[in-house]
């Protein structure tokens, strides 16, 4: 009983940089484009937010570097994929590698640096409540900015005309645009709001988690964040539920192996992938039948003028 | 008169490869597994190239990839150094192994150079240290520093060269202290600094309070820091992750070796050959002992000192295996270097079994 509190903790600070990065591609895909350059705009995102942290000693100023830096990575595949209608795969494919240069570039000059990490809330009497204090009223602000993030996007695309238009043009390009919207520029919206939160999601990982900067210690989670938003069939909830399963398993299977249960360490580590894929395709199954991508998702559209 | 042309023309081109090769500069080519800022594997690889610069001036050129992933990208980029004139080529990860070698049968007049591999051939030679020394002084210094009794420890893969870590640093913490326990987590990757925070966070929320690790990132050691706990560094000087958190460190030492190679090189009296140095050799190198008290810091340096002198062996016999199975002893007071290189077992006193056995 007493683990539970930090091994929640815990889970709570590996799922957050997921569930950032996974909001943000989902607004983007909802849009009708695939971003593969996920993992490239974190990555580059880690590595501005721990030069601005170490430079100004701020971790909101690092944070905003991070979320620039998404944006800027962003534009790059805006430019191509929707300017220059270049093939998605292709242009994200090539973002994620540009990304993984680019920060090795920018953060050569902080690799054995170290910054102050970002603080926890701390409310007196709140916070100091046994077990659920630190839990609901001890987190960085990461977390509490996450949730927020992931019910103003659901907000968004439920409960507004902007996010019915932005799912318009996700399902049906060519519908958007007769009606007059201007379909390139809600998906150059999205896409920006994607490497922002991308760039957001890397910026936790050495304001929050770890505090320092190593070249590639995204370790593959902007991989994961797209997987994520597939296995959540494009649901905002879903998402939540996919992203903190997959935190909660990957903790979980690290405890159970310090316990000696004496199950093959290979199959605990495979156990967050099988869990997650497994749970959110039976809830796809048993909620709607049918795809639910986004029809037009990966189409280019060069709008006729 | 076209052919005469093309012939002149074939003259200079000759004459111009001669001269630059006539600055008879050696060109020495090393291939890495991760960016030279990893701060760990790839950075000692990186440091011991800078040494060679230093100590050979302009006798020598040196070039290096970075980030080259294990497989068959390895072979081509192995092959690009060697048609870029390296004549001696330091591959230096296990992975590299089978590429390197295919190479080398194709290129018999280059050298190679490989580490921690089992692979040999007329110009293909090993290299590895022997960093299960450090461990068993890491085990010492555990030992006595856990209030608890209780190590936490990380893995990478369960492949004989961590768990004869594991193994080395257990045998070493039971000298001091005949109860210790250790709790494993096996990571299953070499680098993911937040998956090694977790793994430490984990351990820490369990009960132990001695973190070492074989995986590369300082993560660990940041996490042990921030709870006010202690750990040990791993194949790098990590001090400054946990100014009041590092114990020692076992730090790769590849300097010396490569310099007595290009050396080698240099003279014309490269030969093939299979290397395990440790600490007589400074391959393996311990950071300075910090954060302990001076008893403990003397035992440290004694034991040091008595691997170094020959008069202690880790795997000294007998050994128990945890099945209270004794292993044959094939190196007479200790076990052999195939033994160890072969390690599939854990001793007396690991209470966990070995993932997939």
């Amino acid at each position: 009983m007493e683990l539970l509190e930090p091994i929640i903790l815990s889970i709570l600070a590996a799922s957050t940089p997921l569930l950032i990065a996974a909001t943000g591609e989902l607004v983007t895909e909802r849009s009708g484009v695939l971003n593969l350059g996920v993992e490239g705009m974190m990555i580059v995102g880690a590595a501005c937010a721990f030069g601005g942290a170490w430079l100004t000693g701020s971790v909101i100023v690092g944070a905003i570097f991070g979320i620039v830096a998404g944006v800027l990575l962003s534009l790059i595949f805006a430019l191509m994929a929707l300017g220059l209608a270049v093939n998605q795969v292709a242009t994200g494919l090539a973002l994620t590698i540009l990304g993984v240069g680019i920060s090795g570039l920018i953060g050569a000059g902080f690799v054995g640096e170290r910054i102050t990490p970002a603080p926890h809330l701390y409310i007196p009497g709140l916070t100091d409540i046994p077990f659920i204090g630190r839990i609901l009223f001890g987190e960085d602000a990461f977390v509490y900015l996450s949730l927020a993030l992931l019910a103003g996007v659901w907000l968004f695309l439920y409960r507004t005309r902007g996010g019915l238009i932005l799912r318009a043009a996700g399902d049906s390009h060519v519908s958007a645009h007769a009606l007059g919207y201007p379909v390139l520029r809600i998906r150059l919206y999205a896409v920006m709001f994607g490497g922002a939160c991308a760039g957001l999601a890397g910026a936790y990982l050495p304001l929050a988690y770890t505090p320092f900067f190593i070249p590639g210690m995204t370790a593959g989670r902007g991989w994961i964040a797209l997987a994520l938003v597939v296995f959540a069939s494009w649901r905002p909830l879903r998402l939540a539920i996919g992203a903190y399963l997959f935190g909660a398993v990957t903790i979980l299977q690290l405890h159970a192996q310090a316990f000696s249960l004496g199950i093959p360490s290979q199959f605990m580590s495979s156990l967050p992938y099988l869990a997650t894929v497994i749970v959110l395709v039976l809830i796809s199954r048993a909620r709607t039948g049918g795809s639910t991508a986004p029809a037009a998702l990966g189409n280019t559209f060069v709008p006729d003028r | 008169m076209r052919k005469k042309l093309l012939a002149a023309a074939a003259a200079v081109l000759l004459a111009g490869s001669l001269s630059a090769s006539a600055a008879d500069k050696l060109k020495v080519g090393f291939i890495y597994l991760g960016p030279v800022g990893d701060f760990g594997w790839t950075y000692q690889h990186e440091l011991a190239r800078q040494a060679l610069v230093k100590e050979f001036g302009d006798k020598i050129e040196t070039t290096y990839l970075e980030n080259v992933s294990e497989g068959p990208d390895a072979e081509r980029s192995i092959e690009q150094l060697v048609r870029a004139g390296n004549k001696l080529i330091f591959t230096t990860s296990f992975g590299y192994m089978d590429p390197t070698l295919k190479v080398a049968k194709k290129y018999p007049n280059v050298h190679f150079e490989h580490a921690t591999g089992f692979k040999r051939d007329k110009n293909m030679g090993t290299y590895n240290g022997r960093f299960y020394e450090g461990r068993y002084i890491q085990g010492v210094i555990a030992g006595k520093m856990s209030k608890a009794g209780v190590l936490g420890y990380i893995g990478s893969f369960p492949i004989p060269e961590v768990i004869m870590g594991m193994n080395a640093t257990i045998l070493g913490a039971q000298t001091v202290n005949p109860n210790i326990k250790v709790k494993i987590i096996w990571a299953n990757t070499w680098f993911d600094p937040g998956k090694e925070a977790d793994a430490a966070k984990a351990l820490l929320d369990q009960g132990a309070d001695v973190i070492m690790q074989h995986t590369d990132s300082p993560a660990a050691m940041q996490i042990a820091s921030e709870r006010g706990k202690l750990a040990f560094g791993q194949d790098s000087e990590m001090i400054k992750f946990g100014p009041k958190t590092q114990l020692t460190s076992i730090i790769d030492n590849w300097a010396p070796y490569y310099i007595r190679r290009v050396q080698a090189e240099l003279d014309g009296k490269w030969e093939t050959d299979d290397v395990w140095d440790g600490l007589k050799a400074k391959m393996v190198v311990m950071a300075p002992y910090t954060n302990m008290p001076d008893d403990v810091k003397k035992l440290a340096q004694d034991t040091e000192a008595a691997i170094i002198a020959g008069k202690l062996f880790p795997f000294k016999c007998p050994i128990v295996d945890q099945d209270g199975k004794t292993v044959e002893c094939k190196g007479g007071d200790h076990l052999d270097d195939g033994q160890v290189l072969g390690m599939n077992f854990y001793v007396k006193g690991i209470d966990d079994k070995i993932p997939g056995k």
